[in-house]
């Protein structure tokens, strides 16, 4: 399992980051092509998280031996709006 | 379609129908009008005791409430002209001694207790149980704001901890993929209202935190009377959530309902649709931020590599020959400077010398051989050879010389010469 893969807001964090400290203008020309690198990369991650579209809604079930399972999951759709009082 | 019937059951205009066996047909509103007559003539005016819940005041000015106990509940009203005399505030979980007619509101088909007095009797027992049950886990710390843990911002899956069905699942669903279709939604179905929803709301939260991916669940459901909500009050509840390792949001009725779990929760939603706009961020938005920070990157990265072409400009024109061309300058004048240094000392060399040269040319002259003629003596010099002569001895009668004096010369023959006298 990938469990310890950065998550979306670290990469984000790492790359505004990057933007300020290029933007602050202090760094040597090398390593300023280091960090856009580095930033180019945060960037491709933000996107490819952001584009991985799952689009999966699964509802949870008890499997007999008392494991989990999911299973495709769309709820009924409303044949007439439901009023509260 | 009105087919009234007096209080005699007698009919007026359409008699009922009978069925086969001769039992009558009722209308709705024939039974449940006779169900009224029934319940007010043989329940009528009475006292009762209970806990105020579920308390409405709309805007008629009419209260509507419910008087229940331990285990059961009948809905109740107070007309305004009454309600507006009471001494006491009404309130939630206030325990009552009332008195009043049963009835039935026809147009629901609900028996209800028209209420004409009532007293206060304090603190209910339930509410007071709840009440200490909220001290208890308060003073555990179950909601210091410092246990409260932050939701992610960017969830890979969200878990759903309510009911399968009902208006909620569909609102959060809705909002979730139209904010951000990629994010992955389990729903953990349970009851959310019910003896058994507390247990079941509970061990939701448990299974939910044994899925991996999931980082972040909301527990809720829609509005309801207080009774409704009430599993979400409940200690299994909230230990459940304290003991979540994945961050909770609670997401219980109305913006004005307050749970418990809301208060143990890691964050309080108004409403599951509130809720589900907290959980997933809007990714057209994302989406827009992260072109902004590719913009930035570039432009940052552009000015970066524009300052050091600047700065090599800067160090290359220091290089260029326009600054040779001033060391070379520089060296020339400085030669230059020598050289007039050089000019100056020889001249004053030259001047120096010049006055030594007066000096001894001076004291040269008063050497001068012809300095003593102006004191009157004279040189005398052998004709035609013209040496001086220092002996008479060289000289013969006869000869010639020329003698030179202060001014002028003249010449004469010798006559007769005598000899030094030996000293």
């Amino acid at each position: 399992m990938a469990k310890s893969k950065p998550k979306f807001e670290e990469h984000l964090a790492r790359l505004e980051k990057i933007v300020a400290e290029l933007e602050g203008g202090d760094l040597t020309l090398d390593d300023s092509l280091a960090r856009y690198e580095e930033g180019v990369k945060a960037l491709k991650k933000c996107y490819e998280i952001l584009r991985d579209a799952e689009k999966r809604v699964e509802i949870l079930l008890k499997s007999d031996d008392g494991g989990l399972k999911t299973a495709p999951f769309e709820p009924e759709e409303e044949s007439e709006p439901l009023k509260e009082e | 379609m009105t087919a009234l019937f007096p209080a005699s059951g007698a009919p007026m205009t359409a008699p009922p129908r009978q069925a086969a066996d001769g039992s009558p047909i009722y209308t709705v509103a024939q039974l449940t009008r006779q169900i009224r007559e029934t319940l007010e003539r043989h329940v009528g005016l009475v006292w009762l005791t209970g806990e105020i819940s579920n308390l409405r005041v709309p805007a008629s000015g009419h209260c509507y409430f419910t008087l229940k106990d331990e285990s059961a509940q009948i809905a109740a009203v107070m007309w305004r002209t009454l309600s507006e005399t009471l001494k006491f505030k009404m309130a939630e979980g206030l325990s009552v001694l009332a008195q009043g007619e049963v009835t039935v509101y026809e147009p629901r088909g609900q028996y209800q207790i028209s209420v004409r007095r009532i007293e206060p009797l304090g603190v209910g027992a339930l509410q007071l149980a709840f009440l200490q049950m909220k001290e208890r886990l308060e003073k555990e710390g179950l909601f210091d704001p410092a246990r409260k843990r932050p939701i992610p911002m960017f969830p890979r899956a969200v878990a759903l901890v309510t009911s399968p069905t009902g208006a909620a699942i569909r609102d959060m669903l809705r909002v979730i993929r139209r904010r951000c279709p990629s994010t992955r939604v389990i729903v953990c179905p349970v009851r959310v209202q019910g003896d058994e929803a507390a247990g079941e709301i509970a061990e939701g939260i448990a299974l939910v935190n044994r899925i991996a991916d999931v980082e972040v669940m909301i527990v809720g459901r829609g509005g309801g009377s207080i009774e409704d909500l009430w599993p979400f009050n409940e200690e299994r509840v909230a230990r459940a959530i304290a003991r979540s390792r994945i961050p909770v949001i609670s997401a219980v009725g109305h913006e004005t309902d307050f749970t418990i779990s809301d208060f143990v929760a890691d964050l309080r939603a108004l409403t599951p649709t509130d809720a589900a706009n907290q959980v997933v961020p809007d990714a057209g938005q994302l989406a827009e931020d992260l072109d902004s920070l590719r913009r930035r990157l570039g432009r940052a990265l552009t000015a970066s590599a524009a300052s050091a072409r600047e700065r090599l400009a800067g160090l290359a024109q220091r290089c260029e020959p326009r600054r040779f061309d001033e060391r070379i300058r520089e060296r020339e004048q400085h030669v230059d400077e020598l050289c007039q240094r050089l000019v100056r000392s020889a001249q004053r060399a030259v001047e120096f010398q010049g006055r030594r040269l007066g000096a001894l040319s001076g004291r040269i002259e008063s050497l001068s051989p012809y300095a003593v003629l102006r004191r009157g003596y004279s040189i005398t010099l052998r004709e035609p050879q013209g040496a001086a002569v220092r002996d008479a001895a060289e000289l013969r009668a006869g000869d010639f010389v020329r003698t030179r004096l202060h001014r002028g010369e003249f010449r004469a023959r010798v006559e007769g010469t005598s000899p030094a006298q030996p000293e």
